[in-house]
């Protein structure tokens, strides 16, 4: 059979078409099909929070019970030289806790009242996005993580921390700690600690430290991802604010006022 | 043979440098013994086989370490099926190392090693004592 060059040219130009278009839709097809599996994927089902009553709080004046209760079982030295005090939970004035609520004429309850002030365990933290070794990371039920194996002790993380919620071990902490607690360790000199939500307590089933000590009850710790949670029944029920919310870290510890 | 003297004095001089070594530790009451760590009377068989953990037992405690810390897991389940809680403090040094200085000291010790361990982690006993 013989084939003009005419003909030649028509049935290849064709079958080029053909592979070309059999390709295309492939590729869409498939595009399409992979977008729809990974979207349903990603779905949190814990994000620890905390909610503070600071009414319920002020009820017992000068209680430190859930300080204590914290600094005591996580080996926090008691050093009274505030510029090389380690804190995970301490009381700051109404005031300096929440400047952008800043007014002259500030609730009378609240004027120069204690708040109880800890790590705010951001969702969007900006410690972490500034840890050379990632010696401190957002875990997927949202606590801020420390590995102190790994910390530098560059303070990179203190310097964003908008909440100074990390302090520094300018020296060897030990002589500081009156009673160690063997089940937890304590941090050398040169490393970075903070609050960690009592990770080691939710690995138990166990709710934070600060939570169990509080005799009124004031901090309530739940999962917001659960719509039934304690912490979504208060958050739905009262109004609450939080901590420097402008900056965009998305504190999760909420005030009830 | 006129300078007999000086040549054994020479001689025994030059013995005792050579053996200086051997008498300086016979006088100092050193042995050439192993570390002989003291292995725990109530249990007889580690997380992991013997040769394991005498080459490996640092590769190991970093793992758990991972564990814990990175990757929030707490169980270790041993070779023959065992499970333990991955806590240096609360299962080696409670449940069967309780004598750190006669277990791990003394291997570290003996081999000139120093770990940063206890710069952080508390031995139970210590803590015990200060507590008193």
């Amino acid at each position: 059979m013989k084939i003009s060059r005419k003909d030649f040219l028509r049935l290849s130009g064709l079958s080029l078409l053909a592979v070309v278009g059999k390709k295309a839709i492939g590729a869409l097809a498939g595009k399409g099909a992979q977008s729809a599996a990974a979207l349903p994927a990603v779905r949190v089902t814990t994000r620890w929070a905390m909610v503070i009553d600071p009414a319920k709080c002020l009820k017992e004046e000068g209680c430190t019970k859930c300080i204590s209760a914290c600094h005591k079982a996580h080996n926090v030295p008691t050093i009274n030289d505030p510029r090389h005090e380690v804190k995970w939970i301490w009381k700051e004035p109404f005031e300096n806790a929440f400047a952008s609520q800043e007014s002259a004429y500030t609730e009378a309850a609240l004027q120069g009242k204690p708040v109880m002030v800890f790590c705010n365990h951001c969702d969007n933290p900006p410690c972490v996005r500034v840890c050379p070794t990632q010696a401190t990371w957002k875990r997927e039920d949202g606590i801020v993580m420390m590995d102190w194996h790994r910390c530098i002790g560059c303070r990179y993380c203190m310097a964003a921390c908008p909440y100074g919620s990390r302090s520094f071990n300018w020296f060897d902490p030990r002589p500081y700690i009156s009673e160690l607690n063997p089940d937890y360790p304590t941090r050398t000199k040169g490393v970075v600690e903070k609050c960690t939500f009592c990770e080691e307590r939710l690995a138990k089933g166990q709710a934070p430290l600060c939570v169990e000590a509080c005799p009124e009850k004031a901090l309530v710790f739940g999962n917001l991802a659960d719509p039934k949670s304690e912490v979504r029944r208060l958050l739905d029920a009262r109004f609450s604010i939080r901590r420097k919310p402008e900056l965009g870290t998305h504190p999760e510890v909420f005030y009830l006022v | 043979m006129r300078d007999r003297g000086v040549i054994y004095t020479g001689l025994l001089v030059f013995l005792g440098i050579i053996t200086f070594p051997m008498w300086h530790d016979w006088a100092a009451g050193t042995t050439s013994r192993g570390p002989d760590p003291v292995l725990p009377a109530q249990e007889k068989q580690c997380v992991a086989p013997l040769s394991t953990m005498r080459t490996s037992h640092m590769q190991l405690l970093m793992d758990w370490r991972d564990g814990v810390v990175r990757r929030n897991v707490h169980t270790y389940t041993a070779f023959n099926g065992r499970n333990f809680n991955m806590s240096l403090t609360g299962t080696c040094l409670t449940g069967c190392h309780t004598n750190k200085a006669d277990f791990c000291d003394r291997c570290h010790n003996y081999a000139g090693v120093a770990v940063y361990c206890w710069d952080c982690h508390v031995d139970p006993k210590l803590a015990r004592r200060s507590a008193k």
